[in-house]
């Protein structure tokens, strides 16, 4: 009997029309039409979706942790990349 | 109304049944993920013996209610098909048993949904939906176990062999149904025949598993002659109303 372990999936949901997929977690399956209805069974048992995604996890690029000061880190001090940094006069009004 | 009361209580019975055989497998199956499949489909088919129960006890007019319907008989009261009190088996046991009932259960609910009684046609439209999934998640499995490994493949071929006897009584019918399907209210089984026919071949074929030759087929359920199964099953499931009759939390 030949065992190998079941590829991983990554699940995404969107909920309603309009929302974007979102990550809800993983499955294991043998292929994407399992993995499909495994996810229906996992992750929307409670009306949570109208549309289902699955990818396989070995699909994903990540970013390395090691790497998080080069690739995060330079951001934190750019406070004028928010909006909340500039001042809107009065007489703008609500934008 | 005799007659409905017995109609709808083998649909009830024969849900309950499989919905409590699949609920067995809860902390034992296979995969995490398939631990909930079978659960939600055990809660299907339950749900659908709730509300068959329901009307059938309103049918009846005598008080008895869902509990008192599916707590309160003995094995010979019950008239579900023998087919959904056989035990799980290994996974391919309990996958074949599954097959073989949605594909029938599936346009089953599809021609009960026209149904001259209102009840049994509103729950009808919405037991087509589950069953309707019930019979692509067996499906899927079957074609990967009998298309699997060697092993996967002998133990598919081995369950359907098993089960297949089973699978005639899906057809039957007697003086109840006949007179019911002579008023609109039941659905003929016979003219679903090809249809479930259809839909076993294509999956035994993709499975690359045969149907047994054999013509014989296990009759009973209807009339209350069951394997020896159902009464271990009844004796688990009954045995909380059976020791405090009435409890409820």
């Amino acid at each position: 009997m030949s065992e190998r372990a079941m590829p991983l999936w990554e699940v995404f949901i969107r909920s309603r029309n309009g929302l974007a997929h979102k990550h809800v977690g993983s499955v294991h399956a043998a292929d994407a039409a399992m993995a499909l209805q495994a996810a229906r069974d996992v992750y929307t048992r409670r009306g949570e979706g109208l549309s289902l995604w699955v990818v396989p996890s070995s699909a994903i690029t990540a970013s390395d942790p090691a790497e998080k000061d080069m690739m995060f880190e330079p951001t934190g001090s750019k406070i004028y990349r928010h909006p909340t940094f500039y001042k809107v006069p009065d007489d703008v009004g609500n934008m | 109304m005799a007659l409905l009361f017995d109609y709808a209580l083998r649909q009830a019975d024969s849900a309950l049944i499989l919905g409590h055989r699949l609920s067995e497998w809860i902390g034992h199956a296979p995969l995490l993920e398939e631990e909930l499949a079978l659960g939600n489909i055990a809660l299907d088919l339950i749900g659908e013996a709730r509300a068959l129960y329901a009307h059938a006890g309103t049918v009846e007019g005598k008080g008895r209610d869902e509990d008192a319907l599916a707590y309160r008989r003995d094995a010979g009261a019950f008239r579900n098909l023998l087919l959904v009190e056989q035990p799980n088996g290994d996974f391919a046991v309990t996958i074949i048993r599954q097959l073989l009932y949605s594909a029938f259960a599936h346009p089953f609910w599809r021609a009960l949904g026209q149904s001259r009684d209102a009840t049994l046609a509103a729950i009808a439209a919405k037991a087509e939906k589950e069953a309707a999934y019930h019979l692509r998640h067996a499906g899927e499995w079957l074609i990967r176990l009998g298309d699997g490994t060697a092993e996967s493949h002998r133990r598919a071929q081995a369950a359907l062999d098993e089960l297949w006897p089973y699978s005639g009584e899906l057809f039957e019918t007697d003086a109840v149904e006949l007179a019911l399907i002579a008023e609109g209210v039941a659905v003929d089984p016979a003219t679903l025949r090809p249809e479930w026919e259809r839909t076993v071949a294509a999956v035994l074929a993709e499975a690359t598993l045969a149907a047994p030759a054999g013509e014989w087929m296990q009759s009973g359920g209807r009339s209350g002659r069951h394997s020896e199964h159902l009464g271990h099953l009844l004796a688990t499931m009954q045995f909380l109303q059976r020791a405090y009759p009435g409890a409820v939390w």
